[in-house]
């Protein structure tokens, strides 16, 4: 009975170890990776096709995703409003909702999914063949070169589409409200843009801006200390989707709190 | 190995040690190099060979020990001279290690890019010059190195570290993976390249007629010690009872073999 509740702390003891590590190992390299983007030499270059990954080819996804989101959130909405005619706030309900939450999370784990372990991917892979090891000797600073432009690209990017999965969602809302639901177009727009409101739209930017690194950071980190091999990379892809979608949403919590809390 | 007491080997390495956890990879490892020799380092896996090299490039940082170039210990430089030291270390790695997302010019020429050595635009005609000497054509300039073969990526890489005219090349199993006669025709490269550089290498292998095809002098490690070093002319017949099983692949002698019985 001892023995066992030994061991058992004794595991916990080395979990909490692991994981204060772990922290303290993924807050350095954010810390270093994040000063890079501010000393010479840059990779434009790197940054450009990053930025393009990042951002352009992740366009479709997130603008169907917001689209048929802000449409069905219309739906929803009206199937409970109506019962106590109150169909007229639902113009308000979508545009806070994917101004304030679903534009930036939305957008965030379609980017998790698709570039932070596309991201994961390339660095593991450069890792478990030498690349990295490559670059230094090669008098190129690996946390310059692979990390610092990634990081970059996503906190530019991900604004980006958050504004247009913004745009999407709020117009996917509209368009089930008034080829479905039967709203007068213009009634529905007034009052769009009657609840429309600088510090969602502003507080949602600076939320997918935090993500961008976040996703970056994740893929970045997990990439750059795998092992072992084709199973190491698999292993560090899933874990940076994982890792940077649990973080996410609990930094979208935690932003949520800071600035809406009343 | 001695060398003359005025002028200091290219590369001293003296008392080098490195553990991970309680295993002992490297245990107190000294070595001289002196000045325009091909040294060779067999020794089966796991004996340590890749962790020395990864100490002298400066990739692991050793436990121990003391490790110098010119008589400069390496191991105790700022950041900057760390980096002075790495521009005149070049490196073939194992399995070529080229980059995947560019195309071989680039991945020839990345490291005078790097330095700002050669402007870009004539980065390109520089690096069918330098294809040319390690026996590529200039159409090969434009591929990327997953269209390559191994030994063609393996010339690549070696035209890669010597673009910079290196005075120390390291070659890290330079034949490893190739068919023999790829294997020799890469060994007579790296010897060419030496040569003309004037360079000092050090490769590690466990290839013997590679080993014999490049290197001047040799040793082998053991279980992270130094066991035997001589002129790699003699590795196979030694007269070291471990270098002599090793070379000759016996399964029978003094390193134990799983699912053989060591005999001493």
């Amino acid at each position: 009975m001892i023995n066992s509740v030994t061991n058992l702390i004794t595991n916990l003891g080395r979990a909490t170890l692991a994981l204060i590590h772990e922290t303290g190992a993924i807050a350095l390299f954010a810390f270093v990776g994040f000063s890079h983007i501010v000393r010479p030499p840059f990779y434009p270059r790197i940054f450009l096709s990053s930025f393009l990954e990042t951002g352009f080819f992740s366009l479709p996804v997130v603008a169907l995703t917001a689209l048929f989101s802000g449409g069905v959130i219309a739906l929803q909405s009206y199937t409970g409003f109506s019962q106590y005619h109150a169909q007229s706030a639902i113009a308000g309900i979508v545009t806070l909702t994917v101004t304030r939450e679903l534009g930036p999370v939305l957008a965030g784990l379609m980017v998790t999914g698709r570039v932070g372990a596309s991201i994961a991917a390339q660095i593991g892979t450069m890792r478990v063949t030498d690349q990295i090891d490559a670059l230094s000797t090669l008098s190129t600073n690996p946390m310059k070169y692979l990390v610092a432009p990634r990081l970059l690209a996503a906190i530019i990017a991900l604004p980006l589409l958050v504004i247009i999965a913004d745009i999407l969602g709020v117009a996917g809302g509209f368009m089930v409200a008034v080829f479905k639901l039967g709203f007068s177009p213009t009634a529905y727009i007034t009052a769009t843009l009657n609840s429309l409101t600088q510090k969602d739209v502003t507080i949602g930017l600076v939320k997918a801006a935090v993500f961008g690194f976040l996703i970056a950071l994740m893929g970045c980190y997990q990439g750059y200390t795998s092992k072992n091999g084709a199973e190491g990379v698999g292993s560090a892809t899933t874990a940076a989707v994982v890792t940077a979608s649990i973080l996410l949403l609990t930094l979208d919590y935690l932003i949520t709190d800071l600035f809406f809390s009343y | 190995m001695t060398s003359s007491p005025t002028i200091p080997p290219k590369i001293r390495i003296r008392d080098l040690c490195k553990s991970f956890g309680a295993k002992t990879v490297l245990d107190d490892v000294s070595l001289d190099i002196p000045a325009g020799t091909s040294f060779v380092i067999i020794g089966s896996s796991g004996s340590g060979k890749s962790v020395l090299l990864r100490c002298l490039l400066g990739l692991m940082t050793p436990d121990s020990g003391l490790i110098e170039f010119d008589g400069e210990n390496i191991l105790n430089v700022s950041a900057k001279r760390q980096k002075d030291v790495q521009h005149r270390i070049g490196m073939l790695f194992q399995n070529a290690a080229l980059f995947d997302s560019l195309p071989v010019w680039e991945n020839v020429t990345f490291g005078l890019l790097a330095r700002k050595l050669i402007p870009y635009r004539q980065a390109r005609a520089h690096a069918c010059t330098l294809l040319a000497q390690v026996g590529l054509d200039s159409a090969v300039a434009d591929l990327y190195p997953a269209e390559l073969s191994g030994g063609m990526q393996k010339r690549v890489g070696l035209a890669r570290a010597i673009a910079t005219k290196p005075d120390i090349l390291f070659f890290d199993e330079p034949t490893t993976g190739l068919d023999p006669l790829t294997g020799a025709v890469i060994d007579d490269l790296i010897v060419d390249c030496v040569k003309k550089n004037g360079s000092t290498a050090l490769a590690i292998t466990h290839d013997m007629a590679s080993a014999q095809r490049i290197g001047d002098e040799a040793a082998m490690l053991y279980q992270g010690r130094l066991i035997w070093q001589g002129p790699a002319a003699s590795l196979m017949e030694s007269g070291n009872a471990y270098v002599d099983q090793f070379t000759h692949g016996r399964s029978q002698g003094p390193i134990p073999i799983e699912g053989c019985h060591s005999q001493a």
